[in-house]
C-alpha cells in the first residue's frame, strides 16, 4: 500500500483518489489529521485510509449536521479535521453548521464536498449539488475551491491541511487528464492560466477546465481563434487581478461551471466586471434554472453546452455574435 | 467555595442578568434566570477554567447550546475575571462585542453559539478529540428542553454514546417552558431521561435550584464509565423572582423600572434570609 501511495502520480486519475491518497501522505505524519464520514468512507475512497489509520477516521453514520458539528467540536481542540461527505448533503443539509460552526465560529474544518456537480448523473436531482457556491458565496471566512486536475487537488488538500482557515473543496469522481505542467504554483485566491490566446478569455472551474481547453484546441483548429484558458479553481476568494488582466484588452469573456448558472463563478465574474466597467462581451456557461435531463454526467453537461462541441460553438457565437 | 458563598453569588447574578437586560433593553430574562445556578456552581465550583490561561489545551469546556440565555454567561464571565463586568454595559449596543448570543469575540466563550442544536456536535467533536490526544478535561454542554426536538441533538446523542465519552457531561435546562408555550404542548419530549438512557446515556436528574444537589452531581461525574452523562436539571423559568416565575411573557420580557425595582426587593430579602 505505501508503495501504491508514494506512485500516485499527478496524472489521469480520478481528483477523488488524489485526495484520498494526499490524506494518507499527510495523516502518516500528522497525527491531528482527522477524516470524519457520514457513512462515506467509501464514496470518498477512504476504506484504505480508515485502515491505515484507524485513529485517525471518526464515523458519524448518515447524519450530515452532527458531521460538520463533530469536525468543529474536533478543530476546536486542535485538530485539522477533514468533513468528507457527498457536496449535495453536506451543503445543504448542514448548512447551518457549515454557517455557524465551521464559518462563524472561525473553526478550520476543511470541508470536503465528493461527487459534486452532476457527478451522480442518473441518480438525480436529490444527489445533484449545483446550488453549493451561491449559497457558500455568501458566507463569509469560507475558502470556496474546486480544483480541476490532480494537480491542482493535491495541492488543494495540502494546503488545507496547512490553513487555520474554514475551506470547502468540491471535486467529481471522474478521471482527469491533467492540464498543464507549465504553471506549477498553487495558491488559494490565484486563478492559473493553462493555455494563453488572443481573441477569447475562458474562465472555467474545477472539472469543466478539462472540456474548456479540449474547446480552446478545437477553436484553433477549426476557425483560428486563439483562448486564453483560466483555471479559476478558487471561487472565494475570487482573483480579481487575474480577470482584470484577461479582460483589459477587452476580449470575449465566456464562464463555465459545473453549477446553476445562478450564484456561482459567471455571476461572480459578471459582478466584478461590471463594478468596474468593463464592457466585454460575455457569456456563462452552467446548468440552467431546471431539474436536469436524466443521464450520465458526461450526458447531463453535454445535454447543456458543458462539452468540447458546446463550449466552442457557444464561443463562436459570443465571439461572432 | 461554601454552600452559603454559592447561594449569595445566585442572588447577585441575578441582579445583574436583570440589570444589563434593563439596560440593553433587550435580553432572554426567564431563561438566563432558570438556568444561573447551573452556571454558578460550574464556574465557581467545577470547571477547571481559568481566565488567566484560557487557551490552555487541558482546560475543561463549557459550550453552551442554549445560546439565547447569554446573559446568564457573561455576567459568570465577567465575575470570573474574563473582563470587566463595565463592558456589560454595551451589551447589544450599537459596536458592541458583547452581542446577545454567546461569541468568541468575548473571552471565556468557547463557541459561537445561537441557533438552536448545535452545542452537542460540537460537544462531541471536542471530547472524541480529548480522548485521542488521551486528554484529562471534560466537556459541558448546557441544553434547553425547547430546543431537544433539533434532529441534530439526537445525531449526535448517538455519536457520544457510539464513542463511550464519559469525558462529556449534557446538563438539560429542563424548564418547561418555551416561546409558544408548555414544551410539553409544542413538542413533547417526555420521557426524556428515558430516551437518553435508550440512546445509552447515564441520566440523574436533579433540582436545578439545589446548589448542594448541584454540586455533588457534578463532583460524581462521570455517572459511568463508558458512557455520556446527562444531567436533567428541573427548574423553573424566572426564577427568584416571583411575578417572572413559570410566566411565558418573560422569555424574553424586559422588566420597566418599577418591576425592575421589585425584582431587586425580592432579591434582597432572599440575600438576607441566606
Amino acid at each position: 500500500m505505501d508503495a501504491t501511495i508514494e506512485n500516485i502520480a499527478v496524472t489521469n486519475k480520478a481528483n477523488l483518489e488524489v485526495f484520498s491518497a494526499t490524506l494518507q501522505k499527510l495523516a502518516r505524519h500528522d497525527r491531528d489529521i482527522i477524516v470524519v464520514t457520514s457513512d462515506s468512507r467509501g464514496s470518498g475512497k477512504l476504506v484504505p485510509f480508515g485502515q491505515s489509520f484507524p485513529d485517525q477516521i471518526v464515523e458519524v453514520g448518515i447524519a450530515e449536521q452532527n458531521l460538520v458539528g463533530v469536525a468543529a467540536g474536533l478543530a476546536s481542540a486542535g485538530k485539522k479535521a477533514f468533513a468528507v461527505s457527498p457536496a449535495c448533503f453536506l451543503t445543504a443539509r448542514a448548512l447551518e453548521q457549515i454557517k455557524n460552526d465551521v464559518a462563524y465560529s472561525n473553526n478550520s474544518v476543511k470541508l470536503i464536498g465528493i461527487s459534486a456537480g452532476v457527478s451522480y448523473g442518473a441518480l438525480g436531482s436529490t444527489h445533484h449539488s449545483l446550488h453549493d457556491f451561491a449559497v457558500l458565496r455568501t458566507i463569509n471566512n469560507l475558502i470556496i475551491v474546486a480544483p480541476a486536475d490532480n494537480f491542482e487537488t493535491e495541492q488543494a488538500i495540502r494546503l488545507a491541511a496547512e490553513t487555520n482557515l474554514p475551506v470547502y473543496i468540491r471535486f467529481g469522481k471522474k478521471t482527469m487528464p491533467l492540464l498543464s505542467m507549465e504553471e506549477t504554483t498553487f495558491e488559494f485566491g490565484k486563478g492559473r492560466i493553462v493555455r494563453d490566446g488572443n481573441d477569447l478569455v475562458i474562465i472555467a472551474t474545477g472539472e469543466t477546465v478539462a472540456p474548456a481547453l479540449q474547446a480552446a484546441e478545437k477553436l484553433q483548429k477549426e476557425s483560428g481563434i486563439g483562448s486564453t484558458v483560466v483555471s479559476m479553481h478558487t471561487i472565494k476568494p475570487l482573483d480579481y487581478n487575474l480577470i482584470a488582466k484577461v479582460a483589459a484588452d477587452g476580449k470575449p469573456i465566456l464562464t463555465i461551471e459545473e453549477h446553476s448558472v445562478y450564484g456561482g463563478l459567471g455571476e461572480a465574474c459578471a459582478s466584478f466586471l461590471m463594478e468596474n466597467n468593463y464592457h466585454n462581451k460575455f457569456k456563462i456557461m452552467g446548468l440552467p434554472d431546471e431539474y436536469t435531463v436524466t443521464g450520465s454526467q458526461q450526458e447531463i453537461l453535454g445535454h447543456y453546452g458543458i462539452s468540447e462541441d458546446g463550449i466552442a460553438l457557444a464561443a463562436l457565437k459570443l465571439c461572432k455574435g | 467555595m461554601s454552600e452559603q458563598e454559592l447561594a449569595h453569588k445566585s442572588v447577585e447574578y441575578r441582579r445583574k442578568i436583570l440589570k444589563y437586560i434593563v439596560k440593553a433593553n433587550a435580553g432572554h430574562t426567564g431563561g438566563s434566570l432558570s438556568c444561573i445556578d447551573i452556571l454558578n456552581v460550574l464556574y465557581n465550583h467545577t470547571l477547571n477554567v481559568d481566565a488567566d490561561d484560557f487557551g490552555s489545551p487541558d482546560r475543561d469546556r463549557y459550550i453552551q447550546s442554549k445560546g439565547h440565555t447569554v446573559e446568564a454567561l457573561y455576567v459568570v464571565l465577567a465575575s470570573r475575571g474574563f473582563f470587566p463586568e463595565s463592558d456589560l454595559e454595551t451589551l447589544c449596543k450599537y459596536r458592541s462585542h458583547y452581542i446577545g448570543h454567546p461569541t468568541r469575540k468575548v473571552h471565556g466563550v468557547e463557541q459561537n453559539t445561537g441557533a438552536l442544536g448545535h452545542g452537542l456536535s460540537l460537544s462531541v467533536g471536542t471530547a472524541i478529540a480529548g480522548k485521542l490526544d488521551k486528554k484529562n478535561y471534560r466537556v459541558f454542554t448546557l441544553l434547553g428542553d425547547g430546543e431537544l426536538p433539533e434532529g441534530s441533538n439526537w445525531e449526535a446523542a448517538l455519536s457520544a454514546a457510539h464513542y463511550k465519552l464519559d469525558n462529556l457531561c449534557a446538563i438539560l435546562d429542563k424548564n418547561n417552558l418555551q416561546i409558544t408555550g408548555p414544551t410539553a404542548d409544542v413538542c413533547n419530549t417526555d420521557p426524556v431521561d428515558k430516551k437518553f438512557e435508550a440512546f445509552g446515556w447515564e441520566v440523574r436528574h436533579v433540582d436545578g435550584h439545589d446548589l448542594k444537589q448541584l454540586k455533588e452531581t457534578f463532583d460524581t461525574l462521570p455517572f459511568a464509565e463508558g458512557k455520556p452523562s446527562m444531567i436533567i436539571a428541573h427548574t423553573v423559568k424566572g426564577k427568584g423572582v416571583s411575578y417572572m416565575e413559570n410566566q411565558l411573557k418573560w422569555h424574553h420580557g424586559v422588566p420597566n423600572q418599577k418591576q425592575y425595582a421589585e425584582a431587586l426587593e425580592e432579591l434582597d430579602l432572599q440575600d438576607e434570609n441566606i
